[in-house]
């Protein structure tokens, strides 16, 4: 089958939406595959439909035509329950807002995709959820809440929840949306460690060029479409774009 | 998910929100403590009222004449006049009726009582010894008077314990005393066990007891008797005793079958039955209250958890999109709505045996907190819990994962 050496692969991809009596089509036929280990920025203007695309491949949403398969596994035949459990086991999501629970402590909002997987016991729990919190660097900040962290911190609890359950593929839309540059390096520089060094896949969706620059592949879309997909040739790294930032932007 | 967990995340999540979970829960508390004190109540009043009813003789018969001419204008004699029953109906029915174990006719006169310079108004009872059986009734002192004291017409009593406190001074010893009652001198040879007022109020211990003959013959000078009363073999054949009395009755009276009976029977039972039923009214009307209260707990726990999961929309998306199942949040939420009510449900049994135990002491009302009453209540409160938070859960469980992440 065609899908078979890839993690992710789409042909033909479509989404409408039902507003009324008008229908939108936020995306039309949209064709594209992933192997496991790339790094693949989506770009595009806004309301091109990126977000829509991601919602699709995170098995948060259903396409309205088109097939999608995941690991070699047919979507849209899924119940509710399948998908929910897809996204538990295979797939990471990291969102612009980070959405942590509030009044949660940093380990309890990490341990939480644990929670929903039977075969996991309150001990393995927390010790992997402490594992996590120790990759992105928030080993020493288990017991603080949301709002005793800053906005990076919060990203980076938001991707250590996101990697608890050692899914195959990280979904990020705009994760660095909110945060200055230097921190945006930051978190840029922890996507591509998981990329390089634990070999995850990562789909990253943002529309600053300069984070695009640090991912082996960019997807862009346009209107619904692919409008170009392009390898990167000259990877930048964000840990050297992090040393070279002038020390006077750390005001 | 595990029950430890979904507990776990309900108690967080009821933490988070501390005073609005206890308003909550007050509806719950308010209305079961108010099943437990009002269930106390009436159970309560019905078990004194009972208590008293069976301190009269539980499966007493009591036999008065009645008149069988129906009132064709003229005054109705009153049933004491009437002279229907003689000593042959009590003899009739001692030999025939199978289901009594006593049987004694019984005449009483009201009269001034004289001990030297002590006087007391009261009623003597002429009885047979079967009586006091019937009555269930002891001596704390002395004797009870024997058959040939009956048939001897014997000028001697006993004494009921508030016809001692009158006529004597405190300490003194009345057995052997002599009394007098309307004139004729009557000699103590009982005191009886104290008794206590009846279901009607009346002193039960105001009383002089003395052999049936004597009360009839010397101070009545009557020939027919007021009442009989029997005792049946046990609480349960009171019904067919009464039959088989009414039967006996008939017969020795020799009414036609047209005839009305010119007798009454009545039973210890039929009065237990009146007062209960019309305490059971009182509990089911007073419960019906509570119920009604428990309800509107129960709709003000699930207006909360609508509110809540409207509240919470973007934790459900952000849940949903890191794996968990439509029946994972269906029983988070589910497991809040029924902690608060099992909660509120344990503090409302406190709070309503506190409340019985207050109104016992205060108001010196009896009350009887029952074991179904708390077992009921708690059932209720729990399903309670599970019906009014099951449709805010469900739709908390249905919410789409993206449009739920989306709300602001
Ligand atoms: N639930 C929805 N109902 C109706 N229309 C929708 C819905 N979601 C998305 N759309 C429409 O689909 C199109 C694509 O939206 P999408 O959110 O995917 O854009 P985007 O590329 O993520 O934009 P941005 O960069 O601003 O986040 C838009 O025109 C939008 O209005
Ligand atoms: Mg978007």
């Amino acid at each position: 089958m065609a899908g078979e050496k890839y993690i992710l692969h789409t042909e033909h991809l479509e989404r409408h939406f039902q507003v009324g009596i008008e229908v939108v089509k936020a995306l039309k036929g949209v064709t594209f595959s992933v192997e496991p280990g790339e790094f693949l920025t989506i770009m595009g203007s806004s309301g091109s439909g990126k977000t829509t695309l991601l919602n699709i491949l995170g098995c948060l949403d259903k396409p309205t035509g088109g097939t999608y398969l995941l690991d070699g596994v047919e979507i849209s035949g899924l119940s509710r329950n399948d998908l929910a459990r897809l996204r538990n086991h295979k797939i990471g999501f990291v969102f612009q807002s980070y959405n942590l629970l509030p009044r949660t402590t940093a380990l309890e909002n990490v341990e939480l995709p644990l929670l929903y997987n039977a075969e996991i016991s309150t001990h393995e729990r927390k010790e992997r959820a402490i594992k996590a919190l120790e990759a992105v660097k928030l080993g020493d900040r288990l017991d603080h809440t949301p709002n005793q962290l800053s906005g990076g911190q919060q990203q980076r609890v938001a991707i250590a929840r996101a990697l608890v359950n050692e899914p195959v593929m990280i979904l990020a839309d705009e994760a660095t949306g909110n945060l200055d540059s230097r921190t945006s390096y930051e978190i840029m520089a922890l996507f591509q460690e998981l990329n390089q060094v634990d070999k995850k896949t990562i789909v990253f969706v943002t529309h600053e060029p300069d984070i695009a620059a640090f991912s082996s592949r960019t997807v862009f879309l346009r209107d619904g479409k692919v409008l170009k997909d392009t390898f990167n040739n000259d990877i930048k790294s964000a840990r050297e774009a992090l040393d070279n930032l002038p020390p006077a932007d750390d005001y | 998910m595990s029950i430890f967990n979904l507990l776990r995340i309900a108690l967080k999540a009821l933490q988070r929100n501390k005073l609005r979970a206890f308003l909550t829960m007050l509806g719950i508390i308010i209305g079961v403590a108010a099943v437990i004190a009002m269930v106390a109540i009436g159970q309560g009043s019905k078990q004194s009222i009972q208590d008293q009813l069976s301190s009269m003789g539980s499966n007493m018969i009591t036999i008065r004449p009645s008149s069988n001419i129906s009132p064709g204008g003229g005054a109705r004699l009153d049933a004491s006049s009437l002279q229907t029953l003689t000593l042959d109906d009590v003899k009739a029915i001692q030999k025939q009726a199978t289901y009594i174990s006593s049987i004694s006719p019984a005449v009483s006169s009201k009269g001034q009582a004289i001990n030297g310079a002590f006087n007391w108004p009261t009623t003597i009872q002429g009885v047979t010894p079967g009586y006091l059986e019937i009555r269930d009734w002891k001596t704390k002192q002395g004797v009870v008077f024997s058959d040939e004291d009956g048939t001897s017409a014997a000028k001697v009593c006993l004494i009921g314990q508030t016809v001692y406190e009158n006529l004597f001074s405190p300490g003194d010893d009345p057995i052997g005393k002599i009394i007098r009652f309307n004139r004729i001198p009557f000699k103590i040879i009982g005191l009886l066990a104290e008794k206590g007022e009846n279901a009607f109020g009346q002193d039960q211990d105001d009383i002089i007891i003395a052999p049936f003959a004597t009360v009839q013959k010397r101070l009545l000078a009557i020939t027919y008797i007021q009442n009989i009363y029997a005792a049946a073999l046990n609480e349960n054949v009171t019904e067919q005793a009464t039959a088989e009395i009414s039967s006996i009755l008939r017969k020795t009276h020799k009414l036609k079958d047209t005839d009305d009976d010119d007798f009454m029977v009545r039973t210890q039972a039929e009065l237990i039955n009146t007062f209960s039923s019309t305490s059971q009214l009182l509990t089911v009307l007073l419960t019906a209250i509570a119920a009604i209260s428990l309800l509107v707990g129960g709709i003000g726990i699930m207006n909360i958890m609508y509110v809540s999961v409207t509240e919470r929309t973007k934790e459900i998306g952000l849940r949903m999109s890191i794996g968990a199942r439509g029946i994972d949040i269906l029983l988070q939420f589910l497991t809040e709505a029924i902690l608060i009510s099992i909660t509120g449900g344990i503090l409302g049994v406190l709070l309503g045996i506190s409340t019985a135990k207050l109104i016992t002491i205060f108001l010196k009302w009896p009350t009887l907190v029952s074991e179904s009453s708390i077992i009921l209540s708690f059932a209720v409160c729990t399903i309670t819990g599970v019906f009014f938070g099951y449709y805010p859960a469900l739709k908390a469980s249905r919410l789409d994962p993206i449009e739920a992440l989306r709300y602001e």
